[in-house]
């Protein structure tokens, strides 16, 4: 398995990354050795084991649907690159 | 004897028996602090005056009877911890302007035991590194120097500006983070002992998420007990971190004297991978040697899956990277590059702001998640995980605790090992299986190589049986007699 250049620009599409035509073939040869050296995975034998998500060996814990919190617009908004009074500001998303 | 003599036991006591102050503590380390950290870079945002307050406030409740085992102490805080009103980056330029308006579980554990944090600790962007070279605010350099020779050598990471301050003496202990051998791989570079606790036991809330299914903090110092002192702080349950175990946390000091008698200690035989340093397997053995003479039972064991654990952590951690890294768009928090539309600003916002190698891994984490590769590889890394899991429960069937060596080289130089991303993610070789089954490490330091450089031994334990990795660990420590100091320190 091994990436082209198309599919290293798709990635980075996905990924919400821009990637200049320049940093394409560095990434491609990067990412190829990285997927390379996983690819011996392929020798292992999982058949009948079960994919471990997490390190907790326990269950995970509900806790009771309350709001335990609120009222802190300010703090939340206060690291805002762009604010419009309690709003998060962006480009302009619908023309 | 110095005041940067004293380890944190040692200043523990002194301060309760009020023969130094916390503020005469705090003014030397600033002083060090300031005197140092401009070369060596350990320090990414420092703090001196807030220090001082808190060290005030220290010698106000040392004063009313009310001080504990950390209070007074001057610590270093891993810039990946939130602190309130403290400037937090994990060392990516994209939260060059974050200031988080909470403070960490585990901070506020530390604070509420009335340590003093001197400053934010270097680190590799967003925790991923095994050098501390990837930094976005400069790499940091060892204190440790090769025999007769200047030349500057890595600290280890990710948390090498943690090891490194520690190391030469601009902190009593700091806090560190684990996902690969984060902790355990800079403790043994710089000379300190360091433990990753078991999944769980230290809270996640606040910590600036990497990989959330391996991501521990954990504690280095100067020695063993002095880590045991730092976690049974920043242990405990925690109801903002869903993963975070509902379990008592014990005293980790009483664990040091239990001693080792009648201990198994398991030996893998597949650590002893071919091409390994001989001077590595020489001190492993010599750890072997210690922990007999000191009445362990010694069992050779089988973990026929480690030589896969790399292969799986560089699936599983890039791709809860990919998806935790995702919050990065320029719009809530952090920094902001203006684009024509949103999805241009998103993407130029995420390509100033990360480096190459978080970058890189997020771009791994988003294939093997993507339509078409999920089963493949991350599945399947999925799987291999559970298989690992299982050899160490296997093998703790039959041993108490397992011991290995921490890295498969001392430090190395800065700019060695950059030929690809592959020949970095192998430091990690011995240290990456305990977080991928989420069991207690540790590294102690045990002895010096031809060099002059430090080298670790990691110590193995069960799901939450951390007092046996302090037992054996503290075991190793008094056989070393590990008391080599670095050439660049706090005199």
């Amino acid at each position: 398995m091994s990436l082209d250049a198309a599919t290293v620009r798709r990635i980075a599409k996905l990924a919400r990354i821009r990637v200049d035509d320049a940093e394409v073939e560095t990434l491609r040869t990067e990412l190829n050795a990285i997927l390379g050296y996983v690819e011996q995975l392929g020798e292992v034998d999982v058949e009948g084991v079960e994919p471990l998500s997490g390190g907790a060996q326990m269950a995970l814990r509900q806790r009771a649907d309350v709001v335990t919190d609120g009222e802190i617009a300010e703090k939340i908004l206060a690291n805002a690159p762009d604010r419009n009074e309690n709003f998060f500001a962006v480009p302009k998303v619908v023309e | 004897m110095s005041i940067f003599d004293l380890t944190i036991a040692e200043a523990g006591k002194k301060l309760a028996a009020k023969e130094i102050s916390a503020v005469e503590l705090t003014t030397a380390y600033n002083d060090a602090v300031a005197a140092l950290n401009p070369r060596l870079n350990a320090y990414i945002t420092v703090t001196p005056e807030l220090a001082l307050t808190q060290a005030k406030a220290a010698d106000a409740r040392i004063a009313a009877g009310q001080a504990g085992p950390l209070t007074g102490i001057p610590l270093a805080m891993k810039d990946l911890f939130c602190t309130e009103g403290v400037r937090t980056t994990a060392a990516s330029k994209i939260l060059e302007p974050f200031i988080p308006p909470y403070e960490s579980t585990v901070s506020a554990q530390l604070l509420a035991a009335g340590a003093v944090i001197l400053g934010k600790a270097n680190l590799d962007e967003f925790a991923m590194g095994s050098s501390n070279i990837t930094s976005g605010y400069g790499p940091v350099e060892n204190p440790w120097k090769r025999n007769g020779s200047d030349a500057k050598l890595v600290p280890g990471g990710s948390s090498g500006g943690s090891a490194a301050a520690v190391s030469a003496r601009l902190a009593l202990g700091a806090t560190g983070t684990d996902t690969g051998g984060s902790i355990r791989q800079p403790a043994a570079f710089t000379g300190l002992a360091g433990i990753k606790p078991t999944y769980g036991r230290c809270s996640r809330y606040g910590i600036v998420a990497f990989a959330s299914s391996l991501d521990q903090a954990g504690p280095m110092a100067r020695n063993v007990e002095d880590c045991a002192i730092l976690l049974n702080a920043m242990a405990g349950f925690d109801a903002k971190d869903s993963t975070s175990a509902e379990r008592a946390v014990p005293d980790f000091t009483k664990a040091l004297t239990k001693g080792v008698k009648g201990l198994r200690i398991g030996i893998p035989a597949e650590y002893r991978l071919e091409g390994t340093n001989p001077e590595i397997l020489a001190l492993w053995d010599k750890g072997i040697e210690w922990l007999q003479a000191q009445g362990a039972e010694i069992v050779e064991i089988s973990l026929p899956h480690t030589k896969y654990g790399l292969a799986v952590y560089y699936i599983v951690a890039p791709a809860e990277a990919s998806s935790n890294l995702a919050r990065y768009d320029g719009v809530r928090f952090g920094a902001r590059v203006d684009g024509v539309d949103l999805i241009d600003m998103y993407e130029r916002t995420r390509a100033a702001g990360f480096g190459p190698e978080v970058k890189r891994r997020i771009m791994i984490g988003t294939y093997v998640l993507s339509h078409g590769y999920y089963d493949a590889y991350y599945l399947k890394a999925q799987k291999v995980r559970n298989l690992i899991l299982r050899d160490f429960t296997n093998a703790f069937d039959k041993v108490d605790a397992i011991l290995t060596p921490t890295a498969p080289s001392a430090a190395f130089g800065l700019g060695e090992k950059m030929d690809d991303p592959v020949t970095m993610y192998l430091n990690d070789v011995f240290t990456v299986p305990a977080s991928l089954a989420g069991v207690p490490a540790m590294s102690v330091p045990a002895g010096l190589n031809a060099e002059g450089l430090p080298l670790g031994l990691q110590v193995i334990g069960k799901h939450f049986d951390e007092e046996t990795v302090f037992a054996v660990s503290a075991a190793i420590e008094r056989a070393a007699g590990f008391s080599a100091l670095p050439d660049v320190r706090a005199k």
